[in-house]
């Protein structure tokens, strides 16, 4: 894993002294609160509906056992003991005093962490696949390049004020784990013959006006990389709308301009900055992949693992549903829900962190990755320790097994802590949790992907869920909307919305009635929810979700 | 009137000739031929979360401009070594501004080339 140079060091402490002075300026009135106001959110400080939030990036998801434990330390000592990772490889804290601030920034410095650009309109924290270094089906290890980024990006005195927020996403696989077509920008490593590139991805996004990234470069050689970035967000920089926030991000750039248009101005200033760049930030890279590394595997038997399969079934239940395909035969990646039915997705204790940190040090090799969809994931596990890991997880009432399944709902924060909510969504998500593992029918359903918006901003991912659900405020009354067939892979596509919208305490029926109507249509067990959708359409859950009353009306 | 700001502090107005002015909605392509023998090009920030002047400074020098660079307007202290690091010489600033943020916070970021990530991977 990467190890801060001292360059990154004496970066970190120097901005955390600045941002100390900020404070301190702000209160003594040097600057005013529309001054500060950015400079606060550069450095990942929100006000959110209560108090103070701080959004600390854990870049590209990945995290070392030291640097997990201190984020328990940090929710004990400066928060309600506990923080929420979210959908962008974050981790925020809800009730820090904005006088404590300093304190953590210094604290979070103190394990090579920081809160940089996790807000405010520049480019964010850079996002992966939280399997990356570790699934069986990649090109490359995508991290080394978000770290580069992560370093091109950082303080970039071009780039801090753009028109609005910049957000990047990388994967070393096809799958696509890290939703490369709803960002910004959206990289891709691909291989040309025995040369690394990248696909280049530009003006993809969610919030109210959604869009799917298309393709500005179908291969670019991987030293090229930071001056086409350049390129495109100087572009953007300029050509962007300031005249309305909800028309300033850079998909409405490329749409209205056109993308040919865009293009060209890009491949323009490209070719001019290129030469600038003197090939020194390859030898940087190549520095960086050597601290990303592989660990040395161990070479454990796996007869003991496949015995338990056999003779456990809780054991098999979890195996089966939380271990992903490890690019050495005898591991595993092992993805911790932290959604046990009724739980708060994306909510995780000291407690469970530190708990995390210490198996992660025992079984993992000392790493842990947070992913997008709100778990915490151990990516090298030997399959030897996998009972071992279960059981402990099984006494700290973590061992729930249902990655991937209808409890697994990415959620954002909504009304309960989230100044521009409309609408709660923990709430929505804990009650779909509960209710179907009532009526037992989670594993019947199988594969499917709920994601839950509190507004329409989307921070919930709402249109390429499966089935998503956007929570909006009609005369002062909770409405949900409920899109189907959205999806964040490959195959990424916005969902379309069903019809009227739900009141508050109807979403739960409605999405019964959606799951029965899929149980009932379905090819087979092994047609998952979203095959469906593609093979018959929307109409058989229209009807399932409006029936007869639509008919009449 | 206004304050002159450049990594040694403050100072009052010292520039008597011709100036080209840069609104920030300049058309990028039309950069070379608006500066084309100019001795001294004002960039102006309307606001200071308006960050096209610093697209517009490095795309000067880019282009090959030497002359005297200004960033002109609503330009925070905190924002000096974004200034410099995009090819501007200098800031000009209100006194209402000057008198809030006075000269000590302008120089303390006067060591605008020191931990700056892009210089160090550009080479």
């Amino acid at each position: 894993m990467y190890n801060y140079s001292d360059f990154d060091e004496a970066f970190v402490r120097t901005r955390a002294a600045q941002f100390r002075a900020q404070v301190e300026r702000r209160l003594d009135g040097s600057l005013t609160e529309d001054e500060f106001r950015p400079l606060r959110l550069m450095n990942g400080v929100y006000l959110q509906l209560h108090a103070y939030m701080l959004r600390v990036a854990i870049p590209y998801g990945t995290l070392r056992a030291d640097q997990m434990r201190q984020l328990a330390h940090i929710a004990e000592t400066y928060d309600k003991g506990y923080g929420h990772f979210t959908t962008r490889q974050n981790i925020q804290f809800n009730w820090p005093k904005l006088t404590d601030l300093p304190d953590i920034i210094d604290a979070l410095a103190d394990v090579q962490m920081h809160a940089i650009q996790t807000s405010g309109n520049t480019i964010r924290n850079v996002t992966t696949d939280a399997f990356a270094g570790a699934a069986a089906d990649e090109v490359a290890d995508p991290r080394p390049v978000a770290e580069l980024i992560r370093q091109w990006s950082t303080d970039h005195a071009e780039f801090q004020f753009l028109p609005r927020k910049f957000k990047i996403a990388i994967t070393g696989s096809a799958e696509d784990r890290a939703v490369i077509r709803a960002h910004d920008v959206g990289l891709e490593l691909v291989k040309r013959g025995d040369e690394i590139g990248f696909k280049v991805l530009v003006g993809g996004g969610l919030g109210r006006t959604p869009m799917l990234a298309p393709v500005i470069r179908e291969f670019l050689p991987k030293a090229d990389l930071l001056p086409y970035l350049e390129a495109i967000v100087s572009t953007y920089n300029l050509m962007g709308r300031r005249d309305n926030k909800y028309k300033a991000r850079i998909k409405i750039t490329v749409f209205e301009n056109g993308l040919d248009t865009f293009r060209a101005a890009v491949e323009e200033e490209f070719a001019r900055i290129r030469p600038e760049f003197s090939g020194v930030d390859q030898e940087v890279l190549a520095g960086i992949e050597a601290q990303f590394a592989p660990p040395a595997f161990k070479n454990t038997p796996v007869e003991f693992y496949e015995k338990s399969l056999a003779v456990d079934p809780l054991f098999k239940a979890w195996a089966t549903q939380n271990l992903a395909a490890h690019k050495v035969e005898n591991h595993a990646i092992v993805t911790v829900s932290i959604k046990e039915h009724g739980a708060t997705p994306g909510d995780a204790s000291a407690d469970q962190m530190r708990l995390l940190a210490d198996l992660a040090d025992r079984y993992g090799y000392g790493e842990l990755r947070i992913s997008h969809e709100q778990n915490v994931v151990l990516p090298h596990v030997a399959k030897a320790d996998l009972p071992a890991i279960h059981a402990e997880l099984l006494r700290a009432g973590l061992a729930t097994a249902n990655v991937g399944l209808l409890s697994d709902i990415i959620a954002c924060p909504g009304m309960d802590y989230c100044a521009l909510a409309t609408a709660r969504s923990i709430p929505v998500a804990q009650e779909i949790a509960t209710h179907f593992k009532a009526l037992g029918l989670e594993e019947e359903i199988g594969g499917i992907k709920i994601k839950i918006s509190g507004c329409i901003n989307a921070c919930g991912h709402h249109h390429v869920g499966h089935i998503g659900i956007l929570g909006l405020d009609r005369a002062g009354v909770e409405n949900y909307q409920i899109t189907l067939g959205g999806d964040a892979g490959p195959l990424a596509a916005i969902g379309e919305r069903a019809g009227p919208g739900f009141a508050y305490d109807e979403v739960v029926p409605a999405i019964e009635r959606i799951l029965r109507a899929y149980l009932a249509i379905r090819a087979g067990r092994e047609e998952t929810f979203i095959e469906t959708f593609r093979r018959l359409g929307p109409a058989p859950f229209k009807e399932a979700l409006y029936g007869e009353a639509r008919d009449a009306a | 009137m206004s304050v002159i700001v450049r990594d040694d502090g403050f100072h009052a107005e010292d520039w008597a000739g011709a100036v080209v002015e840069l609104a920030p909605d300049t058309d990028a392509g039309q950069l070379a031929a608006l500066t084309a023998g100019a001795e001294m090009v004002r960039v102006a920030f309307p606001a200071f979360s308006d960050g096209r002047g610093f697209t517009l400074g490095r795309r000067l020098r880019a282009l090959g401009f030497t002359g005297r660079l200004r960033a002109a307007g609503h330009v925070i202290a905190d924002q000096y070594a974004m200034a410099r690091r995009s090819g501007f010489d200098e800031v000009e600033i209100s006194d209402e501004l000057a008198a809030r943020q006075p000269e000590a916070q302008w120089k303390a970021r006067a060591d605008w080339q020191a931990h700056e990530y892009r210089a160090r991977l550009r080479g």
